[in-house]
């Protein structure tokens, strides 16, 4: 009970001096929030494919919304709303731990971090959560400026609905952390585990539904993708928080198998590799 | 009881072995040559507690390796280390609570936010109040002078404010051995003085061991009785700096200003004749004689002026290493 207590205590302090230390980097978190308009840009990209598959059905004016043609089987306002969501999820599920790993082992910061009795990815699971809390102004504002863009995709989720697409990113944030921290343990081997860092970097672009939302991708490799963790990061929440038709149950499966291997593994080299980094020394 | 003990601590390196230019990078990405440096070679020693203890030796000796293989961060090759009743390897939390490895200026203090953040970080860390860990900030930063200093960002301070916060974070757990490397490195001559005052000052507080590297010998003579000195892996004395002063120069030497000239072979009774120009004399005598042979000198010759002295003990230090005279074995 007391070691909850400390870990508490640890956790909420933690949380704060992050927080701080995030707030004097809140111009560089803005230019973050917003190189993560990736989304956005495709959101242009296939709703201008779907308006030149299809004449505006009816002949006379029609609204935004009614606008093109259906695009594997996804409509110009879920088309939108998909990338709307696909936008706020990606900005709450990103996870830097390679890079900071990586900078941290080669400026020897990580040795007083070892020295302390406190595991060293909490600081960074707290560091990631405060560049949220961080971040969200941001996100919250270019969302708006968004919706304003697109008025006839503006929709307002279910509470149930926005609660399990909530869910649902706080353990998509959790497997791409735990997928990170993997490739970041990595580091104990090779000094330079970034160059794999944008291997992953580049599945998870295409894979992960930031492109395109997986509906549009051939029946093989979405198969493939889904035994994969990229699309229940991004897709699987996205698509809940647009409102549409899924397989809940599944997602909340898939993402909670992923946890389940994740953790125990990264744990597991992360031991292995402290020893490493022991017996090489720093 | 000992609080740190070394047996028989080794450490060896695996390292890489690339020969330069093209022909060396094309055979080094083919066959990887590999081989090992023995970092440690069979180090033994015991620290009572309390004990302020100086680790010398040039560059690359090994006393870094040693304190990173004491506080838990490398694992020993061979042999055996023993820190506050525990196995630096093991890295158990209480052990962890029992020791702190301050490095230079390897920080651990957010570099955007005030000392003073990080400080009530280290203090949850570590189990302490909020009440426990204020009154213990205000401790150290009494002892060390920092005030306002402690809510201006680290950024904004000076290298010698920034130490002392590091040692701030490093000691708030209130830690019972200190290893520190290089505690005075970089800071100026006004900065030095003051952590060596506190460092004594928290060891007489508080009873804290403290082993430490420093390549000023100023930080070695305030503050340590004993010292380690290592060389090539190997210890090579384990004493006072007095003891070391006369292994290094068995013998002392002794300036003279003579009323009158004195031919050599007078002189050479008393001691070996270093240096004879007019009445300037400058005599090696061994130690254990330099009481007899002094007398003499004053009863019969006329001394007008007379002085002994030892060579800077830097220099003799020094003097070794360059020679090459530390060998494997020559640990007394």
């Amino acid at each position: 009970m007391r070691r909850v207590a400390r870990l508490a205590r640890v956790a909420r302090v933690l949380l704060a001096t992050q927080y701080a230390h995030m707030l004097e980097y809140r111009a560089e978190i803005a230019l973050w929030a917003l190189s993560g308009l990736v989304p956005l840009l495709m959101m242009s990209l296939w709703i201008h494919q779907a308006d030149m598959g299809v004449a505006p059905s009816g002949g006379g004016a029609a609204s935004g919304a009614e606008l093109g043609a259906a695009i594997g089987g996804l409509s110009r306002v879920e088309l939108a709303r998909y990338f709307i969501s696909a936008f706020i999820v990606r900005q709450f599920t990103v996870a830097w731990v390679v890079f900071a790993f990586e900078e941290d082992a080669l400026q020897g910061r990580l040795s007083p971090m070892l020295l302390q009795p406190l595991h060293p990815l909490w600081r960074y699971l707290t560091s990631h959560l405060a560049e949220q809390a961080t971040r969200l102004p941001f996100v919250a504002g270019l969302a708006g400026i968004f919706l304003l863009l697109v008025p006839w995709a503006a929709w307002w989720p279910a509470p149930g609905r926005l609660l399990l697409a909530v869910l649902a990113t706080v353990l998509a944030f959790a497997v791409n952390f735990l997928v990170q921290c993997l490739i970041a343990v990595l580091c104990f081997w090779s000094e330079r585990a970034s160059a794999l860092e944008r291997l992953h970097t580049l599945a998870m672009l295409f894979l992960s539904g930031l492109m395109a939302p997986l509906e549009l991708f051939p029946p093989a490799v979405r198969q493939a993708a889904q035994w994969t963790p990229f699309p229940w990061i991004i897709h699987f929440p996205a698509r809940l928080l647009a409102g549409a038709e899924l397989d809940a149950a599944a997602g909340f499966a898939a993402l909670a198998a992923w946890l389940a291997l994740l953790l125990p593994l990264t744990l597991l080299l992360w031991r292995a590799g402290v020893r490493r980094y022991a017996a090489m020394g720093s | 009881m000992a609080i740190v003990r070394a047996d028989n601590l080794s450490k060896a390196f695996r390292v890489a072995d690339k020969q330069p230019g093209l022909g060396g990078t094309l055979r080094h990405f083919v066959q990887r040559r590999w081989r090992t440096v023995d970092a440690v070679r069979e180090v033994s020693f015991a620290i009572e507690p309390g004990e302020r203890v100086g680790f010398l030796g040039p560059n690359g000796a090994g006393k870094t390796t040693t304190l990173k293989m004491l506080s838990g961060l490398i694992h020993p090759s061979g042999g055996r280390a023993e820190v506050a009743g525990f196995e630096p390897r093991r890295r158990q939390r209480r052990f962890l609570e029992a020791i702190t490895l301050v490095m230079g200026q390897k920080q651990q203090l957010l570099w955007d936010l005030p000392p003073l953040d990080s400080l009530l970080l280290n203090a949850a860390v570590y189990g302490l109040d909020d009440g426990e860990a204020r009154r213990r900030i205000a401790e150290l930063a009494e002892m060390l002078e920092l005030g306002p200093e402690l809510t201006r960002p680290v950024r904004k301070l000076s290298l010698g404010e920034r130490m002392k916060a590091e040692l701030m974070a490093a000691l708030l757990h209130r830690p019972q051995v200190l290893f520190l490397d290089e505690p005075t490195l970089g800071l100026d001559i006004n900065a030095q003085v003051r952590v060596r005052e506190f460092l004594e000052a928290y060891n007489r507080r508080h009873g804290a061991t403290l082993l430490l590297t420093s390549h000023y010998m100023a930080d070695i003579t305030a503050l340590c009785p004993r010292v380690l000195l290592i060389h090539q892996g190997r210890l090579f004395h384990d004493g006072s700096l007095e003891e070391l002063a006369s292994r290094l120069a068995p013998c002392r030497e002794v300036r003279l200003e003579l009323r009158d000239p004195v031919p050599a072979e007078t002189l050479a009774a008393f001691g070996e004749v270093q240096q004879l120009q007019g009445r300037q004399v400058r005599l090696l005598i061994p130690r254990g004689q330099l009481t007899g042979q002094v007398a003499r000198l004053l009863a019969e010759l006329a001394v007008e002026d007379l002085e002994v002295r030892d060579p800077p003990i830097e220099d003799l230090i020094g003097q070794v290493f360059r020679e090459g005279e530390v060998r494997a074995g020559a640990m007394t």
